[in-house]
């Protein structure tokens, strides 16, 4: 009893002492601007007017390549393994005719057919999903990214049925149980929400590449689409390429070359 | 007026039971649902909306469809239709209700639902609707209520009423529209991409709204012995089988539409309805027929007089013409809006038992709420002698 008496004796004393000596150097003032909260880029950070991806489809041949990507970004983001069709999907491979439904020919090339190719959010400039959002839950940013607050969806799915391109995914169950190593740097989802491919914005924050482009070195490319002199702009001059859906007028950011 | 909800028979009694039997069993479904989410449905990935929505789309046309008695009675003078546009009041309340609930049950996150109201989103439809449903609510909750308190005093209604009745006309068109328009302005959706979808909403809705409401009154005529008036039967009956006739000349468009231009994405809906997939016939394509026999058989008997006028025949017609268009819209609408995914392959979707339990408890709260709403009506329009 003594003995806590004294303490808080001791601690209430340097308190108004410490105060006192704040107060006297104008501490009031700087303690206010330190409770304003402030933002600050990483210097690091990668910089674009227009995000895009050039995916060399050519590039694809074996299991092992597209799985290298689909492997890279379900770790970094915490992606659930749920089997059944509620699965959670940022980027998956499918056919052709499922890729490009509006593309297709009887007579096609056979290589081109056989082909899989990636599926992932097309990052759309005019985005049907943010567009019917009620809450603003998707939103683009500046850089052309389609980006989700998770903590704001109320799991209406609009979004869902305004995507023409299927890249959304619902968490139908709790997604927690289905995530085999959990990456702490990435949040978890929870049950009711909707999510998709990010684009990598976390990484992008850090100076580094997206995951799948990372892990496909040569085979994807990311850059800056408003930039004449950068990689995606200087592949599409050089190659046919390919955009899902564009008589719809989303401006899909990914392009595929044939 | 309220004390005449605590006020009935045996019989009242029982069927209120009965009703709070069937809500509280959606509502143990739904606490299921809240644990373990929307799994419990039959929604997948390519399926995200089913039952639930379907349900809200159907019911918001019942809501709109009070416009129907109200529009001739206030607009045009017809004196027949005030003696029953109480009914047909309460009854789009209990169908506001029960859009409101469907939705909420459709929600992954329902308990972040203000966010709707604390971040308005004025580029989403879903804001409007929000905004329009609850405006309809308060419409129809305020002008029913105040029309019957006038009545049981013997009083005219104040002015002000009035001019809610003129807004609530407009009102009703704009809830049905704003519901088409969550559909219709959706990119790779072929079967709700169609501007004539908001006015195939408003047509269905004016047919299917005023059969249900002549129905349910026809029970209650026999159950509380009162008269609608043969009038006001007939003329609501025309109002039916003209609405009926525009909604099968509508869809018609759309079938036109979709196969002389030959597009494969505007016919793939269609054809997965009516005709299903090379894998066979799923569960909506008997719907679908049943749905489109029973839409030719009730204008069959809706639009020869002699046996529109038959009041033996018409509860059947009506019934034929309800199911028939709930078919259409609250199973074909969104099936067949999303069984072509945006994969080029087909989406099957099937309600699940819980989805249907959850969807019976909503249907309970509203049959509950018309039901309570209508005794009052009818007891305070038989003290003041005018039912």
């Amino acid at each position: 009893m003594k003995r806590s008496r004294r303490q808080f004796l001791k601690v209430a004393s340097l308190s108004v002492a410490g105060l006192g000596a704040q107060l006297a150097a104008g501490g009031m003032t700087q303690a206010a601007a330190a409770v304003k909260p402030s933002y600050k880029k990483n210097a690091l950070a990668l910089k674009a007017k227009r995000w895009a991806m050039v995916i060399d489809t050519r590039e694809f041949a074996s299991k092992e390549d597209f799985d290298a990507c689909i492997n890279a970004c379900d770790t970094a983001h915490n992606i659930p393994q749920m089997p059944g069709n509620t699965e959670i999907k940022w980027i998956w491979k499918d056919a052709y005719d499922h890729t490009f439904t509006e593309t297709t020919n009887k007579y096609q090339s056979k290589e081109v057919e056989d082909r899989e190719y990636f599926m992932l959010c097309n990052h759309c400039e005019n985005p049907p999903c943010v567009r019917v959002c009620p809450t603003q839950a998707t939103y683009k940013l500046e850089n052309g990214i389609v980006a989700m607050d998770y903590h704001r969806c109320i799991g209406c799915r609009f979004c869902m049925a305004g995507c023409p391109f299927g890249a959304r995914s619902f968490n139908f169950t709790d997604p927690r149980p289905y995530i085999k190593d959990i990456n702490p740097k990435f949040p978890t989802r929870m049950i009711g929400v909707v999510e998709k491919c990010n684009f990598c914005v976390e990484r992008l924050d850090e100076g580094k590449l997206p995951a799948c482009v990372e892990a496909a070195p040569g085979k994807i490319h990311f850059g800056d689409l408003s930039d004449p002199e950068s990689d995606v702009r200087k592949l599409l001059d050089e190659n046919y390429t390919l955009r899902r859906k564009p008589a719809l007028g989303t401006e899909p950011g990914v392009f595929y070359i044939i | 007026m309220l004390e005449k909800v605590l006020k009935g028979s045996p019989k009242y009694y029982m069927w209120l039971a009965f009703l709070g039997g069937i809500i509280g069993i959606g509502a143990i479904t739904y606490l299921f649902q809240l644990k373990y989410g929307l799994s419990l449905t039959g929604m997948s990935r390519d399926v995200t909306w089913g039952f639930y929505i379907a349900q809200f789309t159907y019911l918001v046309g019942i809501a709109a469809s009070a416009v129907m008695l109200v529009l001739p009675a206030y607009f045009h003078g017809y004196k027949q239709f005030k003696k029953i546009i109480i009914f047909g009041e309460f009854m789009a309340i209990g169908a506001v209700v029960m859009c409101m609930l469907f939705i909420v049950v459709d929600m992954g996150m329902p308990q972040r639902m203000l966010n709707v109201m604390l971040h308005p989103t004025f580029n989403s439809v879903m804001f409007y609707d929000m905004m329009v449903l609850i405006g309809y609510l308060c419409l129809n909750a305020i002008i029913g209520w105040k029309t019957l308190e006038c009545e049981r005093f013997q009083i005219a209604p104040p002015q002000w009423v009035k001019y809610l009745i003129y807004t609530s006309v407009i009102w009703a068109f704009s809830i049905h529209t704003v519901t088409a328009f969550l559909s219709q302005g959706l990119p790779g959706r072929h079967y709700w991409l169609t501007a004539v979808l908001a006015a195939r909403f408003l047509a269905s809705a004016f047919c299917a709204g005023p059969a249900l409401l002549l129905l349910l009154l026809m029970i209650v005529k026999k159950l509380a012995k009162f008269e609608i008036g043969k009038e006001a039967i007939k003329t609501l009956t025309i109002i039916i089988t003209y609405a009926m006739c525009l909604n099968v000349f509508l869809f018609l468009c759309e079938v036109f539409t979709a196969f002389y231009s030959n597009i494969p994405g505007h016919m793939h809906p269609l054809h997965f309805l009516f005709a299903g997939t090379e894998q066979g016939l799923p569960w909506v394509t008997y719907w679908m027929w049943i749905g489109a026999v029973l839409a030719i058989a009730s204008l069959v008997l809706l639009i020869p007089t002699s046996l529109r006028e038959n009041m033996k025949i018409l509860p059947w017609a009506l019934s034929m013409l309800v199911l028939a268009t709930w078919i259409d819209k609250g199973l074909g609408l969104i099936v067949g809006g999303f069984a072509p995914s945006p994969f080029g392959t087909w989406a099957l979707y099937a309600p699940t038992v819980p989805e249907l339990l959850i969807s019976l408890g909503i249907f309970g709260v509203g049959a509950f709420i018309v039901s309570i709403l209508w005794k009052i009506a009818i007891d305070v329009k038989r003290e003041a002698g005018t039912l």
